[in-house]
Order: C-alpha cells, then sequence, then structure tokens
C-alpha cells in the first residue's frame, strides 16, 4: 500500500530536507496520496471523528489543568470557579465533559462498525487489538478525569472501582492501597488520578499512531469486505476522503455543540455537584452512561462458584468482557469478512447490539428483580456471542457469493 | 384441589409481598410520595433566559429569608449586577456589599465591610456553629445547589429530555419542596425539630421557611408562598448556572454556523465526489 509515492521536488530547500528526514514525502504518501477504497461508507468516518475528539479533550483538558487545583479540599471549588470566572470557562469545562461522552459515543459506533464488518480479520489483527488497547485507555482516563471534581459521584465512583482490585487474590490489598495512596480513597487518590489523567491521553496518542500505522500497512477494510485488487477500486486519501471525513466531523459537532451549550448537565449526574463527603454514601451510585453496560456485567454475578466469591466473580467477568475483544480475530473463523454476506451472522450481531443497549440500561437500574435477572441474561449472551456463536457460525454458515472486486461491486449498486 | 387453590395463593401472597417489600426497603428518604408539578420556568428551553425581575425577587427573598442559614459561597457580590444575572446597578450592590461584614486576619480590627469584589459571607463562622444553631443539621451552601438537586421522572419524559434540553429539574425541585411543607400523614412520629415535607416524602431539619405576605415585592406580584418559592428557584438556578444566558446564545450561534456549514460541506463533497463512482 505504501511506495505510491508521487513525490518529486523540485524545491532545493525540499530535496535538501527530503534527503534527511523524508517527511514531506512520507506526509504525501500518508496523508494525500494513500489508496483507499472508494465504496466506504459513512460508518468509516468514526475514525476521524474520534482522532478530532482526541485533540478536542487533550486541548480542552490543558486549559482545564492551567485553574485546576488538584487538593481534595480546594478542586470542587476549583472546578466551580473555572466555570464561573475563567473566560469562556462554562464552555470549555462544558466541552469536556460532554467530549468524554461524545468520544464514547464515537467509540462504540467504530467498535461495532468493525465487528459487523470484520475489520478484525486477517491480515488486520494488530490493528484491531491496538484498537482494544486504546478502548482500555479510554475507559482509565475517562475513569480518573471524572474522579477530579471531587465531587459525590467522584469520590463513591473512585472508592467502588478502586475497590474492585481487592478482589484479586493475593495481589488485591497491596494493589488497592498502591492506586489510592493509602488505605481509603483521599488527596493521594486525587494527586495520582490526576497525574495518571493528565498522562494517558498522550499514551493513547501515541497508540493511536500505531493504530494509524498498522492500518496503513493492509490498507482499509471496506463495507463488502473484498480486498483492493487495482487502482480502479480506490480513490486518493486527499481531497475525497478528507472531504468526507471533515464532512462527518461537522455533522458529529451539531449533537456535541447541542449537549455543550444547551444541556451540558444532562449526561452527568446532579449528585456531583455535591462536594465530596466520605461520611455520606449516595444511596444509588451510577457511573457514567459509557460504563453501564460493563457496570452490569461486574453486578450480574452477585452468587458464589465453586471457590470464586461473588465479588471475584463479578470482577472476572467484568475484565473477561474487555479482554475477550482481543481473541475476537481468532474466535470468529469466517472467511467473509462483511457481515452483509453472511446470513446467519447478521441475526446474532443485531441481537449483540440490542443486548449492548439493554445492558447500558440495567446498569442504571438498582440492583433489584426483575433486573437482577435481566442482567444475567444479558451478560450471558454478551459473553455467549464472542465465545459460542461467533465460532459456530463461522463454521456452519454458507456465505453469500462475494462480488470480484469493489468496481464490481459498486457497479451493480448503481445499476439496480 | 382447594388445597392446592390455597397454596398458589400463599404463593402468590408471598411473592407480592416480596415484591412490594423490596420496593419499600429502597432508601425510604428518597422515596418521593408525590410527583413533581413542573413548573413553566422563563429560562427553559432553546430560548430560555432568565427573567431580571424574577431574578430581582428572587434575590430579595433569597436575602431575607434563605440567607440566614444558607451561604452561597462562590457568589461575588459583584455578579449581583453583572449582565444575564439580577442586574442591580452597581451603586445598588456597592451599598449592598457595605452592609456585610468581612471577616479578615490581616487587619488589625480583624474585619472590615464587604466590596463588590467580596463573596457572599458565609452565616455561621464554623460547621461547627452552623450544626449548633440548626438542631445538629448544616444548612447546604446555595452555590450550586440547584444543579445538585433533579427530579425522577418515568420514561418516555426522561429520554425526551436530552431533545428538549431540560435542565431544569433543580428548580422543580425547590419549587417543589418549599410548597409542600404539609401536616405529617396520620401515624407517622415527626421528632420535635424536625418537620414534615409531602415532596420530600420525610422529614426535614428545616420548617417552611416561607409564608404569605412575609416578603413586600414592589409592583404587584402576589406575595405568595408560590410565588416565593418560584422566585427564589429561580435565583438559585441563577447562582448555579450564572452564564445560561450567554452559553445559550453562543449555542444559537454555534449551531446556526454548523447547519449553514453542514450545508456547504455536503455541496462541495457531492461535487467532488460526482466523478467517482462509489
Amino acid at each position: 500500500m505504501s511506495g505510491n509515492s508521487s513525490y518529486n521536488p523540485t524545491n532545493p530547500v525540499a530535496k535538501w530536507l527530503d534527503s534527511r528526514l523524508p517527511i514531506m514525502r512520507f506526509s504525501k504518501e500518508h496523508l494525500l496520496d494513500f489508496p483507499t477504497p472508494k465504496n466506504l461508507n459513512y460508518w468509516w468516518t468514526f475514525g476521524a471523528i474520534l482522532a478530532f475528539i482526541l485533540v478536542v479533550q487533550i486541548a480542552t483538558g490543558v486549559v482545564l489543568a492551567m485553574n485546576y487545583v488538584p487538593d481534595s479540599s480546594l478542586a470542587f471549588d476549583s472546578v466551580e470557579n473555572i466555570r464561573r470566572n475563567v473566560n469562556y470557562g462554562r464552555i470549555i469545562q462544558a466541552t469536556h465533559a460532554v467530549g468524554a461522552s461524545m468520544f464514547f459515543a464515537a467509540v462504540y459506533v467504530h467498535i461495532g462498525r468493525g465487528l459487523y464488518y470484520g475489520s478484525y480479520k486477517e491480515p488486520r489483527e494488530v490493528l484491531w487489538i491496538l484498537g482494544v488497547v486504546i478502548f482500555v485507555l479510554m475507559m482509565a482516563t475517562a475513569f480518573m478525569g471524572y474522579v477530579l471534581p471531587w465531587g459525590q459521584m467522584s469520590f463513591w465512583a473512585a472508592t467502588v472501582i478502586t475497590n474492585i482490585f481487592s478482589a484479586i487474590p493475593l495481589i488485591g490489598d497491596p494493589l488497592l492501597q498502591l492506586l489510592r495512596g493509602g488505605f481509603a480513597v483521599d488527596n493521594p487518590t486525587l494527586n495520582r488520578f490526576f497525574s495518571l489523567h493528565y498522562l494517558l491521553p498522550f499514551v493513547i496518542a501515541a497508540v493511536v499512531v500505531l493504530h494509524i500505522w498498522a492500518l496503513h500497512v493492509p490498507g482499509n477494510n471496506n463495507p463488502v469486505g473484498v480486498e483492493v485488487k487495482s487502482s480502479r477500486d480506490t480513490v486518493p486519501f486527499h481531497p475525497y476522503i478528507t472531504m468526507k471525513d471533515l464532512l462527518a466531523i461537522v455533522v458529529f459537532l451539531i449533537p456535541f455543540a447541542w449537549f455543550v451549550f444547551f444541556a451540558p448537565d444532562i449526561l452527568g449526574h446532579p449528585d456531583n455537584y455535591k462536594p465530596a463527603d466520605p461520611l455520606i454514601t449516595p444511596p444509588h451510585i451510577v457511573p457514567e452512561w459509557y460504563f453501564l453496560p460493563f457496570y452490569a456485567i461486574l453486578r450480574a454475578i452477585d452468587f458464589d462458584m465453586w471457590f470464586i466469591s461473588a465479588k471475584l466473580g463479578g470482577v472476572i467477568f467484568f475484565g473477561g468482557s474487555i479482554l475477550v475483544l482481543f481473541f475476537v480475530p481468532w474466535l470468529d473463523g469466517s472467511k467473509t469478512r462483511s457481515g452483509t454476506f453472511r446470513p446467519l451472522f447478521k441475526p446474532f450481531y443485531w441481537l449483540f447490539i440490542f443486548n449492548f443497549f439493554l445492558l447500558t440500561y440495567l446498569g442504571a437500574q438498582l440492583a433489584v428483580e426483575p433486573y437482577s435477572t435481566l442482567s444475567k441474561i444479558a451478560t450471558a449472551y454478551y459473553f455467549a456471542y464472542f465465545l459460542i456463536i461467533l465460532p459456530i457460525v463461522s463454521r456452519i454458515e454458507t456465505p453469500k457469493p462475494l462480488p470480484a472486486s469493489i468496481s464490481e461491486s459498486v457497479l451493480g449498486k448503481s445499476g439496480s | 384441589m382447594n388445597k392446592m387453590n390455597r397454596f398458589f395463593k400463599s404463593v402468590l401472597l408471598a411473592v407480592g409481598l416480596g415484591v412490594s417489600g423490596s420496593m419499600l426497603a429502597a432508601p425510604a428518604k428518597a422515596v418521593v410520595v408525590i410527583e413533581a408539578e413542573l413548573q413553566d420556568w422563563s429560562f427553559g428551553g432553546i430560548f430560555g433566559r432568565y427573567d431580571k425581575n424574577q431574578l430581582q425577587r428572587g434575590f430579595q427573598v433569597f436575602q431575607q429569608s434563605c440567607a440566614a442559614c444558607h451561604g452561597a459561597k462562590q457568589i461575588s457580590f459583584r455578579n449581583l449586577s453583572e449582565e444575564g444575572g439580577p442586574a442591580f446597578s452597581e451603586s445598588q450592590v456597592k451599598a449592598l456589599a457595605a452592609e456585610y461584614t468581612i471577616i479578615d486576619p490581616e487587619l488589625e480590627e480583624g474585619e472590615r465591610p464587604a466590596t463588590p469584589a467580596d463573596n457572599w459571607p458565609d452565616p455561621f463562622p464554623t460547621i461547627k456553629d452552623a450544626r449548633a444553631a440548626n438542631n445538629g443539621a448544616v444548612p447546604p451552601d446555595f452555590s450550586v445547589l440547584a444543579k445538585a438537586r433533579g427530579i425522577s421522572q418515568k420514561f418516555p419524559a426522561w429520554a425526551l429530555n436530552y431533545f428538549t434540553g431540560y435542565q431544569e429539574g433543580g428548580a422543580d425541585y425547590i419549587y417543589n419542596l418549599l410548597v409542600n411543607f404539609k401536616d405529617a400523614p396520620e401515624g407517622v412520629d415527626v421528632l420535635p425539630g424536625q418537620y414534615w415535607n409531602a415532596y420530600y416524602g420525610g422529614t426535614l431539619a428545616m420548617a417552611s421557611p416561607l409564608f404569605d405576605g412575609m416578603i413586600d415585592y414592589e409592583g404587584d406580584f402576589p406575595e405568595t408562598v408560590e410565588q416565593y418559592a418560584l422566585d427564589v428557584a429561580a435565583f438559585m438556578m441563577w447562582m448555579a448556572e450564572p452564564q445560561l444566558n450567554s452559553r445559550k446564545q453562543m449555542g444559537f450561534q454555534v449551531l446556526v454556523f454548523l447547519f449553514v456549514l453542514t450545508g456547504l460541506m455536503i455541496a462541495v463533497k457531492r461535487k467532488l465526489w460526482s466523478k467517482v463512482e462509489h
């Protein structure tokens, strides 16, 4: 895919630079000329949207950090001070907070697209694994960011989530103390979370570079899942894909701006406007919406299994629900990438999507019937989809015939 | 047969009791006995803005009733003269601030009159004093209280909020709380120093802070608990979200810009791709 360079500098300075650091050549190859399948649909624009939000989060975050005070007695008021007394502080803070939600909304679409079109399949396994690494880093970053305003939900989310680690045998307690910087969530916790919350986005940015590198070796997957056969199947990245991605980013900014300017607090919880109080436990501790599916899985395991306690079991399933994503390329043995050509796969896929929404809903409910039982069923399906359905379906399914090439599939579409 | 019937009946009864029991077992204090009556706030919706006159009346209620026990430490006196708020004149705020005393240990006298740059002084010097004066309860600070409260809604009301941008749950909560100090229902023991609130569905350490005619309004606004509650809830919302007017105005400009830009981008993208079969 690389080596399509048409970069022939004539300017002597450009020539001089090119023989020393071929950064202009590299940029032209990868940002301008890169051959991209011409049949990509709008689900493929979410990669660019995510890159854009990462930049937004880092830019707003750097400004917020200039005014934020990571001290348990001052943090809450310092965030309020940003909202009230920093120029455009309310907008910057709201953009950062809403941005976290938009980041997850976009990443779930991005992952869902990958799962439907089989973008994790050979030769894109490393690309997929790096994506899951980014997702895990995002979760850690978002969680620690949520703790920083030091409201009631911040404090109790930190308490509940760090407590998860204490379930790990042998190293659980020392690990918990290391995370918290003491025996309970307190000022040291806030300080290390702030430090890590500033560090991790740059780690994410680095893994994003690897993610794009791993994308540019095999090139993009596409909606029919047939590899690029000739240059007729592709368009240069610029201006075709850049234009399409920019359009998608602008459209994505509409709901983003709606929340920032008209409902900046609707995605949060009123309790986080109460200053953290270790002596008062909120009656109903809920994480931000984007963690609810995994929170539902964590809580679904409320029974002991042999020697495994309910708590440890919950942690295993919680961790497993993300770990299982790493193995998807090998669990799905189907040679056909795109779900469009997999009649048996499709209903199970859409049930998985529905199930994911259901888990989100269940994560926000109290741990009472009927939600407890529903959570168990939904959790079971989440794992069954990856561990049972994907391996079996890929063995027994007869996929529909694939078009010979991307160009042919496009002709067929416009002909009908 | 009869025996079986009785068996099933008792099972049903047991299940029914179990279910209702577990519902009752939900945190007793959080149970809201009556539904919140949603008010028509001037600051709701896309075009919603604070009503300056309402905020001025709300400030009157706050100052003459609430401020005896509740602080508002994030609010500066100068905020009261800012655009998008009660917008008192600067001289009014200067005169108002001078009525309050700021403890300043750096001064020889230890205190001085407040200036517009000072924050609203706390009514009690320490939390201990607040507790001692209020039967053990600490009156919460008002700075962001209106955003720290919300009403619970059933589906689909809460889902629609994402599209209507309903952010007035705190104001609705405060209004409903303030107008629902009632006699406790029969069979409920109310401890001394506690007061029944029908909306809260339990007892509070605060008695009804409002009664008809307690505050004189200029003009002919009704001097009732309902009107006071509306005005002070609006004022508390402003304290919690003082930039609402400018935020929504800017949001309107941003959205119009984004829609126009989207239209232009679609046109450019179509033109560009028209040569490519895809």
